[in-house]
């Protein structure tokens, strides 16, 4: 009976001081700590690691959970516990500002870092095609109007809604609801695309109605939920040449031997017309700091200053190499004073 | 002694009809079960076969070799691009336009200048002399010598132009450029330069990881399964015991990483990323695993062993541990090496508490910010950049070895210890 005791207290005892050395650790943190979106990661983890190497910090580390999870633990609170950076491929919403200042988070700088553009694109042995926002809307959402009706989308073919697109079945791989690159192309794709058929709006008068009748995309296999792992994906276009993928700009920049992207309203998809706001699809990429953090943590102001440094994301910067794209110089250099004095977002 | 005697019942030919069907549907049977064995290793080769045939070209990396002057003005402003460019320019003399050159900076590594500095640091007696030195390429040169990028078609949807293919061929030519072992493969944390990453970041952060699992699960699992297989009465509560245990068993392991989440970073408020909550979680992860094989092997010991310790003398806990727990421990230690396999080859519980993530510097500790094999090879078949498809493949061999490293412990144990009755 003793020695089951003893060996009861002993557990009990390792529990109790792992527990106390990990409470002690996380009460000081020397390394920044950043959270959010999967489209930023790329570019927050290759300033992280180009941080560390100046050899001064630790390099910081990053996590990819989604912006909406990222931003959710980002206001969770302030303290070394609680991370000092969120990625988000979406300005943060004034529901999440009004979060993090509940939570004691009132001083937020936001940094702009450029923008990314998402793009359908197919397997390089098909021939160029070209696209709008209303026949992608056309083409994948779940109800379209046929005589004055919203009826289950009828069109099985690209050919069925514009005679001049290929005679192909409609196939879409593209990311599931959980994916920040979904959110975006409902609202630039889809929702875009809907407010360009004249006969939606009439048929859905509300407007709560009309977003959802926007947004809700087909089930009947003309869009395959492919998951997250894009170079899946263009195994599979390259299996079937007439199907489509949906690409974030860094990805198809990195494969363009084996892709190519469907022109949107004549525009092609390259950094200049992204960045000169003529590509449609596209998309501002935000990095949030906690002001609180700078001094406690060490390292934040110098990573803001390597994040916003022309190095990093200026034309030619490191970043441009791995897919970002660039804001135009004067507004780069007005975000760098504002971000280096912490200026707090209002919105 | 009559011809007409009647046939025996055995000599019927219902009878042998009946045995005809009897050996068809045993050979079948047989048929159908290496049918599924073939299937089933054919599956195998094909997914080992692909997983080589694309992975193994990522054990050797592409080396420029650069004459390089170790200025000591240029050392002692940390100028290493500079000393490394001046190098590489002394190969192309003909190329002096500031265009073309940038193409040949990109010939190199980004990392290629902390190599040098290191040089420098290691040996301070280089400054003022020229050395050779054989630097890591570009990881999109390396895939190009490699196979993985064609020179035809358009210039613009190559990965490399024709001024950097020129460039390519002419040091490859000279004899400074080849492929050797990649030693940064199995050196390195993770990078977002795929010629930069390695694995032995998530290498350390899987044995952490794996020595906290065990120092809690094991001394665990072993005293839990000895007290319900040996002590405890058989009652009601004994039995809920042991229908929740192996209903744990079964529970998927993202639920762990939840209770992980609420309770070692929201109740004793343990630090994100760290290899002591994930060594915990994965704890509470394979505790069932140990507890239901331990309680089996510890079944199997013959009763008889019990009695004859106990008639000589033995107190009930003298029996247990100089008897039945050693006749039990081959099982055990079999039980707790596959739970330990399943542990290391686990990714989802990790994901809730941070350890799904970029971290580039080597862990040190139980509290340093750390990721695991699997985790990493997730993250890399993630990334867009093409030389990180091919370190996909061997962070999974590598994976792989550790994994048949285990199991093959595992038999091994069991052949050398087992005792049959």
């Amino acid at each position: 009976m003793i020695t089951r005791k003893h060996v009861f207290t002993a557990a009990a005892a390792v529990a109790l001081s792992v527990a106390a050395t990990g409470t002690v650790q996380a009460q000081s943190r020397d390394q920044i700590r950043a959270v959010g979106s999967s489209t930023v990661f790329p570019f927050t983890t290759a300033v992280a690691e180009a941080f560390g190497k100046g050899g001064k910090f630790k390099t910081p580390v990053v996590e990819s959970t989604g912006t909406g999870g990222g931003l959710k633990l980002f206001c969770a609170g302030v303290g070394p516990a609680h991370p000092d950076i969120a990625n988000a491929s979406r300005r943060i919403k004034k529901s999440e500002v009004e979060q993090c200042a509940a939570n004691g988070v009132t001083q937020i700088t936001e940094l702009k870092i450029g923008f990314d553009g998402i793009a359908l694109a197919y397997s390089k042995k098909a021939p160029a095609v070209e696209l709008t926002t209303a026949v992608i809307w056309k083409a994948l959402a779940k109800d379209v109007p046929v005589d004055g009706k919203m009826v289950a989308n009828p069109y099985k073919k690209w050919s069925d809604i514009d005679p001049k697109l290929p005679n192909a079945e409609i196939e879409v791989l593209g990311p599931p609801p959980t994916s920040g690159t979904r959110d975006t192309f409902n609202e630039l794709a889809m929702l875009e695309g809907c407010k360009k058929v004249p006969e939606v709006k009439k048929i859905v008068t509300d407007d709560k109605a009309f977003e959802k009748a926007c947004m809700t995309i087909r089930e009947d296999g003309g869009y395959v939920e492919a998951g997250e792992n894009d170079n899946l994906i263009v195994q599979k276009l390259n299996a079937n040449p007439s199907a489509f993928g949906v690409f974030g700009y860094s990805y198809i920049d990195q494969n363009r031997d084996k892709l190519q992207a469907a022109k949107m309203d004549g525009v092609e998809l390259t950094a200049q017309n992204v960045a000169g706001g003529k590509y449609e699809l596209s998309r501002p990429l935000y990095v949030y700091v906690k002001n609180a953090h700078a001094g406690v943590i060490p390292g934040i102001r110098e990573f803001i200053a390597e994040y916003t440094s022309e190095r990093a994301v200026g034309d030619d910067g490191y970043l441009s190499d791995k897919g970002l794209i660039a804001e135009p110089k004067d507004a780069r250099d007005a975000a760098r004073t504002s971000a280096m004095n912490l200026t707090p977002l209002q919105l | 002694m009559s011809v007409t005697a009647a046939k025996s019942h055995y000599q019927s030919e219902a009878f042998a009809r009946r045995l005809r069907a009897r050996y068809a549907a045993e050979r079948n049977f047989k048929i159908a079960g290496i049918a599924a064995i073939a299937i089933a290793s054919l599956m195998l080769v094909v997914l080992l076969s692909s997983i080589v045939t694309k992975g193994y070209t990522a054990f050797w990396q592409a080396q420029v070799r650069v004459e390089v002057t170790f200025d000591k003005a240029q050392v002692e402003e940390r100028n290493y691009t500079a000393i490394l460019r001046q190098g590489l320019y002394a190969q192309f003399p003909e190329i002096t336009e500031r265009g073309a050159r940038r193409t040949l900076n990109e010939l190199l590594s980004s990392g290629a200048p902390y190599e040098l500095e290191a040089m420098v640091t290691r040996d301070p007696s280089i400054v003022g002399t020229t050395r050779t030195v054989w630097v890591r390429a570009d990881d999109e040169v390396d895939q190009f010598v490699k196979g993985y990028f064609t020179r035809s078609g358009p210039e613009a949807e190559r990965r490399l132009n024709d001024a950097k293919i020129a460039a390519v061929d002419a040091l490859v030519a000279k004899g400074a450029l080849v492929q050797s072992f990649n030693t940064t493969l199995f050196s390195a944390g993770d990078s977002r330069e795929a010629e930069q990453a390695g694995i032995w970041g998530a290498i350390v952060g899987s044995l952490l990881t794996l020595l906290v699992t065990m120092s809690l699960s094991v001394p665990i699992g072993i005293a839990a399964a000895v007290y319900l297989e040996e002590f405890a009465p058989k009652n009601k509560w004994t039995d809920l015991i042991e229908v929740n245990i192996n209903n744990l068993a079964a529970v998927p392991s993202i639920i762990f990483g939840l209770l992980g989440l609420a309770v070692f970073l929201g109740f004793f408020g343990l630090p994100r990323s760290a290899p002591l909550v994930g060594g915990l979680v994965m704890a509470l992860m394979t505790l069932p695993v140990i507890i239901i094989s331990a309680r089996v092997a510890l079944k199997s010991v013959p009763p008889s062993i019990r009695e004859a310790a106990l008639g000589i003398g033995a107190s009930p806990l003298q029996t247990v541990t100089h008897h039945v727990l050693p006749l039990a421990m081959p099982g055990i230690l079999t039980g707790t090496i596959i739970g330990m396999a399943r542990a290391l080859g686990e990714t989802a519980p990790l994901l809730m508490i941070g350890m799904v993530a970029f971290i580039v510097d080597i862990p040190h500790g139980w509290t340093d910010s750390a990721t695991v094999l699997p985790v990493q090879i997730y993250m890399w078949a993630d990334s867009p950049e093409r030389a990180f498809t091919e370190r996909t493949s061997a962070a999974i061999m590598i994976l792989l070895g550790f994994l048949i490293l285990m199991n093959g412990l595992a038999v091994f144990l069991r052949k050398k210890f087992e005792r049959r009755w």
